[in-house]
Order: C-alpha cells, then sequence, then structure tokens
C-alpha cells in the first residue's frame, strides 16, 4: 500500500514495475491515469478554453485521506498491491494528474477496487482545482456526477 | 487555535491561516463559524449561512456539531474537485 502526493511528474511504467516486482501473487493489474483535459468551459455568453489549472490540497490532510481510501479498498477486496500517486500544483493539458493502480489474483477485484478508489479520491480527498482561462481565473465547483459514483459504492457495504 | 482556509476560502478572507482563541462558549464547529463571521467582511462572505463548504479538525473531516475540546487546528474548504 503506497500514497504519495507530491509535484512532480511521474513515469508510469517505473511505477508499475516496482508495484509489481517481487510478488507473483499478482494475476491483474489495472490502472487509472487522470489527465489534464482541455475543455471548454462556458460563462454567459463566453466560452473560455482552459488551457491550465492549478491543484492545491491540504498538506497532511491529503495523504491521511487517501490512505484512508487506500485502506477501504483493501477491506473489501483481496488486494495485493495498492498504489495513488496525486499531483498537485501547476499543470497543463495533457499533463498527468493522477495515478491510481490495483494488483490482485483476479481481474475482477482489481477493476472494481481501482474504480472505487478513483471515484472516492474525488470525493474525500481535499484537493481544489484553479482553472486558467483567457478570461481569468476559476475555481471548479463540484460535479454532482462525481457524487453520484461515489455514493453508488456506499450502497455496497 | 490555528483556523485555515482553502481554495476560494482564502481568497475570499484574505489569509491562509489564523491564529485565534475563541471564547469558552464556542465549543462546536457551528458556533466557531458564527464567531468567525464577526472578524471581517471577507470571514463573513466566506463562512455565510447557506455558502457550500466543509471543515475538518485536526485534518480530520468534520460535520458542523462537531466539539472542538483540544482541536488545535480547524479547516474550512469548498467541495473537493480533485481526480
Amino acid at each position: 500500500m503506497t500514497v504519495r502526493v507530491q509535484e512532480a511528474d511521474f513515469d508510469v511504467g517505473a511505477e508499475l514495475g516496482h508495484l509489481t516486482d517481487g510478488n507473483k501473487r499478482i494475476g491483474g493489474l489495472a490502472v487509472f491515469v487522470g489527465l489534464v483535459r482541455e475543455m471548454h468551459v462556458r460563462e454567459g455568453y463566453h466560452r473560455d478554453k482552459v488551457d491550465a489549472l492549478t491543484l492545491e490540497h491540504y498538506p497532511g490532510m491529503t495523504e491521511t485521506a487517501l490512505r484512508e481510501i487506500e485502506a477501504e479498498a483493501n477491506r473489501r477486496w483481496p488486494l495485493e498491491a495498492t498504489l495513488i500517486v496525486h499531483r498537485y500544483g501547476r499543470m497543463e493539458a495533457g499533463e498527468r494528474i493522477v495515478l491510481v493502480a490495483v494488483g490482485s489474483p483476479h481481474r475482477e477485484a482489481a477493476f472494481e477496487a481501482c474504480e472505487f478508489l478513483v471515484d472516492w479520491l474525488k470525493t474525500k480527498a481535499p484537493f481544489w482545482k484553479l482553472e486558467e482561462t483567457p478570461a481569468g481565473e476559476k475555481w471548479v465547483g463540484a460535479y454532482e456526477g462525481d457524487d453520484a459514483a461515489a455514493e453508488r459504492w456506499e450502497k455496497k457495504s | 487555535m490555528k483556523v485555515r482556509y482553502f481554495a476560494w476560502m482564502k481568497r475570499t478572507v484574505g489569509l491562509p491561516e489564523e491564529e485565534v482563541s475563541p471564547p469558552a462558549d464556542v465549543t462546536t464547529v457551528g458556533d466557531l463559524i458564527v464567531w468567525l463571521r464577526a472578524r471581517s467582511p471577507g470571514h463573513a462572505e466566506a463562512l455565510a449561512e447557506g455558502a457550500a463548504f466543509g471543515a475538518a479538525v485536526d485534518q480530520r473531516t468534520a460535520t458542523f456539531d462537531v466539539k472542538l475540546a483540544g482541536a488545535r487546528e480547524v479547516a474550512f474548504f469548498p467541495p473537493f474537485t480533485g481526480g
């Protein structure tokens, strides 16, 4: 179980290599990589292109929250390896923001736990996105779809 | 205790954190919110009734009825938008 919060980019191949090295009980590795998407946000009559964003977080609480989410995934599924790497700071469109990787003997647990981790970290870890558009900076509001995605795992437990 | 503000709340309040010594009758997160509102117009706006924000006590998410007893750090922030 590993959680890292860092400003620097990460190397997906190297991270996955470290995660599975020496553990031959892993039969499947599910991986999610979140990227900064180039978006067009509508503000009244204007449409602004989002070129970059700055991700603010709450040092200390972020790591605690991510470790708790990771522990919860390990309680729910038989997992051999979990990794969450989350970046903060300024990132441009196309850059990687987050890596979630889950190794399990079987693929079902790996897929489900990976999806669970992504859904919960979006709503339970203290990160805030500030988008840069040609018209200025704008704090991103919470997305109801994220709450619904996180909620469905509450019902399962 | 230390009070911290994040994202847009930090800008509205005008500072990222401050040391405060609330009176003894401020016993819950909700009491603290009401007490902090009187500190400045920025505080009043950021912590306004009906504004969408949450709280943490000693770095754990807390509802407004949570007791402050012995808390070292209370944080206020908008809904999370990571990932």
